[in-house]
């Protein structure tokens, strides 16, 4: 794993402190993340702070990427899929400014990937990072409106009512119909909300390579799933997890592997499927 | 039938200076039911509660006979042991089917809840055990995806019966499972409780202020007055031929039809 420690936390133009937070909240967060790791996919309050940006626009990731953060590290931020939408320019313009960071849009040369609602097409290795951004961590929120119920059925592995959803799912559309935030039990454990991926990313996080870690602002809690952790997917013996698939391929790159978003380009309802992951889709042209 | 199913010694809760009940005492056996009447106010439904688990009394000791365990006490055990007791091997029965049922849920869900929470992951066998159950509970298999906000209140109740016994529980708390319902609809559903108590083994400590549904019911009474036990015995006795002058009261106080 590359050295994320950060050696000089001099502030380095007078007005902010290294990487923005300051030396007690960033110890703070990694201590919250340093327990989230030891317990994959238990929830982990911690002391969020304010940011320069409103909630639900990432506050829960900049948070935790500023804690880890160093120097050496190279950034990539996602929104989508996209290296260049308002959201995902603005956090890596904000981490150059106050961590004086390198930034890419390359999958493979990040050592953090900031991300809302994608996991990279690019396999991701070992000693990457990838920090998701989290609206409702809680995977069991919409079904127990009560924190301290949730809390115990956590703590008792009481799952049953999760399974309820995907039951009544199946008896209202026929198949499992949730296609994002697609709960996931991660290490036999912790039933975990794996943010709104698709379920399409789903995959990707079962025993992946790099260290994962959710932060959610609003709701102040971080959790986390460690490299090589096995996160399954919930469903029915005779209704098992499956993936989207579509049956065009990206209009630029022509991928037939790759999430795609459908867009309408004309009036006349003409449609175009592409790529979501945009990094992926260029290297391919 | 070696040892009575649940043992309930000197029980008593008190709310702040308010007592609720106090020095209850009985054992229930397999396959008995056991009526709790009184006026309102009278300490029944906080005496359910207490045998539940769900109110911790201030004194006095709950002990259930479990299947593979042996007796454990109610209100000594850890709280995922005292939970997975209360979906497995018990059921209970609210007054108001709301509060048993998953509104927002399917009736199958409903049924399902306990079997997926006790691990069945197989869609199609908990939908026909759903199924199966609301025949018995005599309501048509071609509702199972309906939610039970386009049910009746009648089939709600028996919905909500069926979401309870489909773990095949021993002993079933009832807490006034006919109250709110018309007439017509509530002589149906006694002969439906009778059948399966009887077919099912089942033991049940039935809360209700009706004295016809303790008589057709229940095989043991036991009669509270302001949080106090004051008569108990077989059900035909007590109501027959009441020793306190508050059974009195409460039976020459039915309304002759």
């Amino acid at each position: 794993m590359p050295d994320t420690t950060v050696r000089d936390t001099a502030p380095q133009d007078g007005a902010y402190n290294y990487a923005y937070l300051d030396e007690q909240t960033k110890r703070m967060i990694r201590r919250a993340i340093l327990k989230a790791v030891a317990v994959p996919g238990y929830q982990v309050p911690f002391g969020g702070r304010e940011m320069p940006l409103p909630y639900g626009w990432g506050t829960g990731g900049i948070q935790v990427t500023a804690a880890i953060i160093g120097r050496e590290d190279t950034l990539k931020v996602i929104d989508q899929g996209a290296d260049d939408t308002t959201n995902a320019v603005s956090i890596r313009r904000f981490f150059a400014r106050v961590a004086d960071v390198a930034t890419t849009t390359h999958t493979e040369e990040a050592t953090i990937i900031q991300t809302r609602h994608r996991v990279p097409e690019t396999p991701l290795t070992d000693g990457q990072i990838l920090v998701f951004q989290v609206p409702i961590p809680e995977p069991l929120r919409m079904l127990e409106p009560r924190e301290t119920e949730t809390r115990t059925l956590h703590a008792l592995s009481e799952y049953g009512v999760m399974q309820v959803s995907l039951y009544e799912s199946i008896a209202r559309h026929g198949r499992i119909a949730k296609t994002y935030n697609y709960p996931v039990l991660v290490n036999g454990r912790y039933i975990m909300s794996p943010s709104p991926i698709p379920k399409f990313d789903n995959p990707k996080l079962d025993r992946s390579p790099a260290l994962q870690l959710y932060g959610a602002g609003r709701e102040k809690r971080i959790y986390a799933v460690p490299p090589y952790t096995p996160v399954k997917s919930l469903d029915f013996d005779d209704h098992p997890f499956e993936i989207e698939t579509w049956s065009e391929s990206c209009a630029l790159c022509g991928s037939t592997e790759s999430f795609l978003d459908e867009m309408i380009v004309d009036d006349t309802g003409k449609r175009l499927f592409v790529c979501s992951d945009t990094d992926y889709c260029e290297s391919r042209r | 039938m070696s040892a009575p199913l649940l043992s309930v010694r000197d029980v008593g809760k008190r709310f702040g200076g308010r007592v609720a009940c106090r020095d209850v005492n009985f054992d229930l056996w397999p396959g008995e039911v056991l009526g709790i009447v009184g006026e309102s106010g009278s300490g029944k439904t906080t005496l359910l509660n207490c045998l539940a688990g769900r109110l911790v009394p201030d004194s006095g000791s709950v002990a259930y006979e479990t299947r593979s365990a042996g007796s454990v006490d109610v209100h000594r055990l850890s709280e995922a042991r005292r939970r997975l007791l209360a979906r497995t091997e018990w059921g209970f029965v609210n007054q108001d089917a709301r509060e048993g049922l998953r509104m927002g849920v399917s009736a199958g869900a409903n049924i399902g809840e306990r079997l997926m929470a006790v691990g069945a992951r197989h869609y199609g066998e908990i939908r026909g055990q759903a199924i199966d159950w609301m025949a018995r509970v005599e309501i048509d298999a071609d509702r199972v995806d309906d939610r039970p906000t386009t049910y009746s209140g009648g089939m709600r109740q028996r919905l909500q019966i069926a979401r309870n016994l489909v773990s095949k529980p021993r002993l079933v708390f009832m807490d006034e499972p006919t109250g709110g319902l018309d007439v017509s609809v509530q002589a149906r559903l006694l002969d439906l409780l009778r059948g399966l108590v009887e077919g099912l083994h089942l033991s049940v400590v039935l809360v209700t202020h009706d004295l016809g549904v303790a008589r057709l019911l229940t095989h043991r009474l036991m009669v509270m007055q302001g949080g106090t036990v004051v008569e108990q015995g077989l059900t035909d006795q007590v109501l027959d031929d009441p020793q306190h002058p508050y059974t009195q009261m409460l039976v020459s106080s039915i309304l002759p039809v």
